[in-house]
């Protein structure tokens, strides 16, 4: 049976998928269950495919028994397996606090709730592990339809960011579409592995660069890249928060990964670093995106929208750091993804928590919120420290990577660019700290007291998988060396100084 | 210029599905009734779809299934004799995404229609600001 | 903005011509699109799957997993609609009423709880018109349109078609039965219910098969693993294999179309569509 484990990652959660929409229509009671028993065949799938590749090296599936350039393949190796147990863990965590919010907000819809929680995180997954580019596209389209269905179930104003949302996302999906196509024409073949063996005798071809521009630009507005960001913020902050908590996460980081997998995987490092020669020119449109997403987060009045315009910051991070073109970056870049993902994982629970007791997320219902919920505020700062980038937390040695590389590229504007952003975030973090330990709790909403107020925590259920988040944060940026020694160094080619 | 001009013609359709994804995408950039941006969105998909199924086609060959498949004489089946099923087989996905994409968008223009009464992008904006 | 956008759009155009300069020409039979991987498909499907329509065999079987998937949209679309639309929950407002032996119209205000039943029959606020025609005629179309559709799905491996095709023609049928009779005759015929679950069942049916072959023994969907169970040799074995996966994806595709058709056409009140 081990041998079928990445058939069994996608497929378990799309099989409940159809159970729970049964039981929707049958019986509720089963939906929740369902739901949790899938993501977790799928995560001990992803976590023994991880010990598999880190014992024994990458792993090939070949689905329906055809081999790779006729039918297609899947393929796990160091760049995907940490993502594929990260897409888990982000989904797992996320359903246990969220169950409760979920079934008080959806009532008779919870079962159509979780069979789309449950599609989406399958097309998560099976973009991180396919090996065919065009099997990537249709998963895609999972990934953002079911996303779609989740964010625009919000507040009064999210079917419009939705559909805005739809507008963009399309276009970007239909510009990778065409980028396959662009390479198909010149290649003939769509299993990724296949098109970088014939690729280096085409790059003089113009429709190769063509096929670049357009997959990146695709993938740029489906990740949220600055000029490109306008349907993030609208849609991350209008959206119910058991959705946001899992679509803030993990879609733009898997963007990310896709980006990078195009760029080491399929169009090699060789021609997308040494003869395209537009790799500075990116890394300054990180450089914009990193110092545009932290000044409109200043400018941000509640708890989500400044997260997301975070977001939008950290996605430069990302992008800059692959684009740096030497291995520092790249490594930084990896591990930024998985960081980042556990980071915004830790601000949405905390939010979470937050709405649930105040069902608001303004910054004004913060005041005295840290003697009201420490435990919430507790694992609310220390998401924060890590998105500054304070030792031992995980952000603190991505960024520190990041920062190498932009150092051994010479490329001191993205430098001064994290640097600034950290400063940025560190403002905002600690006005947070302040609205919430010194500003007296809003007298119209208690009931006149005056002294301390009582502790009003979040239910456990929010709680324990906000804290075992947050604790990761710490233990992820202890390990961080054993990780990169153990994994992320194989992942990246060695024609990456 | 008769170098152009031939070059044209031997590629039109390519030229043509440019034309079909540009008039679309500008409708999707300008527009500010939510309908027609759907309209746009379909028309940029639809040229994508005009694209793929020009990579399949081939001079000479003719649609993609076996004549006398199970007959009893057994002929060699040549590849230049069909045309490459490969993107037809593309393009009925991105149809069907296309159908998908297209019925959540009108289900959300439904809501946003029940919620504002109005599908023009500017009033709907007037009317957030004004509340 | 105008000026803007057609500057954006020039640009694009722009570089996707330019890609075009290094294009093989249309119809090439020597472009590597048609010499690299499909040439296999074309001339090994009949031995390797008995399929004589290769569009089909590529479709259901060297590519099935993202037909799988592709199903899976549909799938997903049409629980975004109901997500989306649907209003649960009694319904209330005006309803007409046709008296039948008389013809006369009735317009009953704030009819919730109440309902007219014998002699009387709902009809929809929009269409008071009473046209015979235009029922019977549909009425006579709609079992052969089943039929055809039926057909298409069948008859995928020999000729055009297979399960979309055939299952958005016998979707058609009922949405024509809901446009013109009304949503609550074609809701009678095939209620929420039924579709909801038929939709998760023809999706299952795809990614049910495939786990079995998984269960057998084999690759996930390699349908040779089904020989054992069908009792024939592994070539038919796959072919009989897509012919149960496109079944599944014709009731799937059909359950659907009808599901997005109720939640659109009635903005997920159930009574009345357009």
């Amino acid at each position: 049976m081990s041998h079928h484990f990445p058939a069994l990652l996608v497929i378990a959660p799309l099989l409940s998928a159809f159970f729970i929409s049964g039981a929707g229509w049958l019986n509720r009671r089963f939906c929740l269950p369902l739901a949790v028993a899938s993501l977790g065949v799928a995560g001990l799938s992803a976590l023994s495919l991880f010990w598999r590749v880190v014992q024994q090296g990458p792993v090939l599936y070949r689905l329906g028994g055809w081999d790779p350039p006729w039918g297609i393949a899947y393929a796990v190796d160091f760049l995907n397996a940490p993502v594929l147990v990260l897409i888990c863990i982000v989904a797992l965590l996320n359903l246990w606090a969220s169950h409760r919010q979920v079934e008080e907000q959806f009532k008779e819809k919870t079962g159509a709730f979780y069979t789309l929680y449950v599609l989406m995180v399958t097309g998560l997954l099976g973009i991180t592990v396919t090996g065919d580019a065009f099997n990537l596209y249709v998963l895609l389209e999972i990934a953002s339809l079911s996303g779609y269905g989740l964010i625009a179930m919000g507040e009064d104003r999210a079917p419009l960011a939705t559909l805005n949302y739809v507008y963009m996302g399309t276009i970007g999906a239909c510009f990778y579409l065409l980028g396959i196509g662009y390479l198909y024409i010149v290649t003939g073949s769509l299993n990724m592995a296949d098109i970088a063996r014939i690729l280096p005798g085409l790059y003089e071809n113009k429709a190769v660069l063509t096929a670049l521009i357009i997959c990146l630009v695709g993938l740029w507005l489906k990740m949220a890249f600055f000029p490109l960001h306008v349907w993030l913020p609208n849609a991350y902050t209008f959206a119910p928060v058991p959705s946001a908590a899992l679509i803030a996460p993990l879609m733009t980081k898997v963007m990310v990964y896709v980006m990078i997998r195009l760029m080491l995987t399929v169009f090699t490092p060789g021609y997308v670093f040494s003869t395209l020669g537009i790799n500075d020119a990116v890394v300054w449109f990180a450089v914009i995106a990193i110092v545009m997403g932290a000044i409109l987060a200043l400018g941000q009045r509640d708890l989500k929208k400044m997260i997301s315009y975070i977001i939008v910051a950290e996605v430069g991070y990302m992008v800059g750091g692959a684009w740096l073109g030497n291995r520092a970056g790249m490594t930084g870049a990896i591990l930024h993804i998985i960081n980042d993902a556990l980071m915004t994982l830790c601000l949405f629970l905390a939010v979470a928590a937050i709405t649930y007791r105040m069902k608001s997320y303004t910054f004004s219902s913060l005041k005295g919120l840290i003697r009201k919920m420490p435990f919430t505020m507790g694992a609310f700062i220390l998401g924060g420290l890590s998105i500054i980038g304070v030792p031992p937390t995980c952000g603190f040695f991505s960024k520190w990577y990041l920062i190498t590389g932009a150092l051994q590229a010479g490329h001191y504007g993205f430098m001064a660019a994290l640097l600034f952003s950290s400063l940025v975030n560190v403002v905002l973090f600690f006005r947070i700290i302040e609205i919430g330990f010194f500003e007296p709790f809003n007298e119209g909403h208690g009931h006149g007291e005056h002294g301390p107020e009582p502790m009003n925590e979040a239910p456990l259920s929010i709680l324990v998988p906000l804290w075992i988040v947050a604790l990761g944060l710490v233990v992820v940026g202890v390990y961080t060396s054993e990780i990169i020694t153990h994994v992320l160094q194989f992942a990246i080619p060695k024609a990456i100084l | 210029m008769s170098g152009i001009v031939a070059t044209i013609i031997a590629k039109y359709n390519y030229w043509i599905y440019i034309c079909l994804m540009m008039i679309g995408l500008y409708a999707m950039i300008t527009k500010r009734n939510l309908i027609k941006k759907i309209v746009g969105m379909n028309i940029f998909q639809t040229a994508i779809i005009l694209f793929y199924v020009s990579i399949g086609a081939k001079r000479g060959g003719t649609i993609p299934i076996i004549e006398h498949a199970h007959g009893g004489q057994s002929h060699a089946v040549e590849a230049v004799h069909y045309i490459n099923p490969l993107p037809h087989v593309l393009m009925l996905t991105a149809i069907v995404v296309a159908v998908a994409t297209l019925g959540v968008a009108l289900a959300l223009a439904i809501r946003i229609y029940n919620r504002y009464r109005t599908l023009e992008e500017d009033e709907i904006l007037s009317r957030i600001r004004g509340s | 903005m105008k000026k803007l956008g057609l500057l954006l759009v020039i640009l694009s155009g722009a570089l996707l011509l330019y890609a075009t300069v290094d294009f093989p020409l249309w119809g090439d039979p020597s472009s590597p699109a048609s010499l690299h991987v499909s040439p296999r498909y074309i001339e090994k499907t009949m031995e390797e799957t008995s399929v004589p329509n290769i569009v089909t065999a590529v479709l259901a079987d060297y590519r099935g997993f993202d037909t799988m998937f592709e199903t899976t949209v549909i799938f997903g679309a049409g629980v975004v609609c109901f997500l989306l639309l649907r209003v649960l929950g009694g319904e209330e407002g005006d309803h007409y009423y046709r008296h039948l032996p008389t013809g006369v119209t009735i317009h009953v205000k704030g009819a919730k709880g109440k309902s007219l039943s014998g002699e009387f029959e709902r009809i929809d606020m929009l269409w008071t018109p009473y046209d015979l025609v235009i029922k019977t005629a549909c009425r006579i179309m709609i079992p052969f349109i089943q039929i055809y559709a039926l057909y298409v799905i069948a008859h995928g491996h020999h000729s055009p078609g297979g399960g979309f095709q055939g299952g958005v023609i016998l979707g058609a049928s009922v949405i024509l039965l809901a446009i013109s009779q009304n949503l609550r005759t074609a809701l009678r015929r095939i209620g929420e219910k039924t579709v909801g679950i038929l939709c998760a069942i023809g999706v299952f049916i795809y990614a049910g098969t495939g786990a079995l072959c998984l269960a057998l023994g084999r690759n996930f969907l390699d349908y040779a693993a089904l020989a054992s169970v069908l009792g024939t040799d592994p070539v038919t074995a796959r072919s009989h294999g897509i012919l149960i996966v496109e079944t599944g994806v014709g009731i799937a595709v059909m359950a659907t179309m009808i599901w997005i058709y109720n939640n659109v056409s009635s903005a997920g009140r159930y009574d009345e569509g357009l």
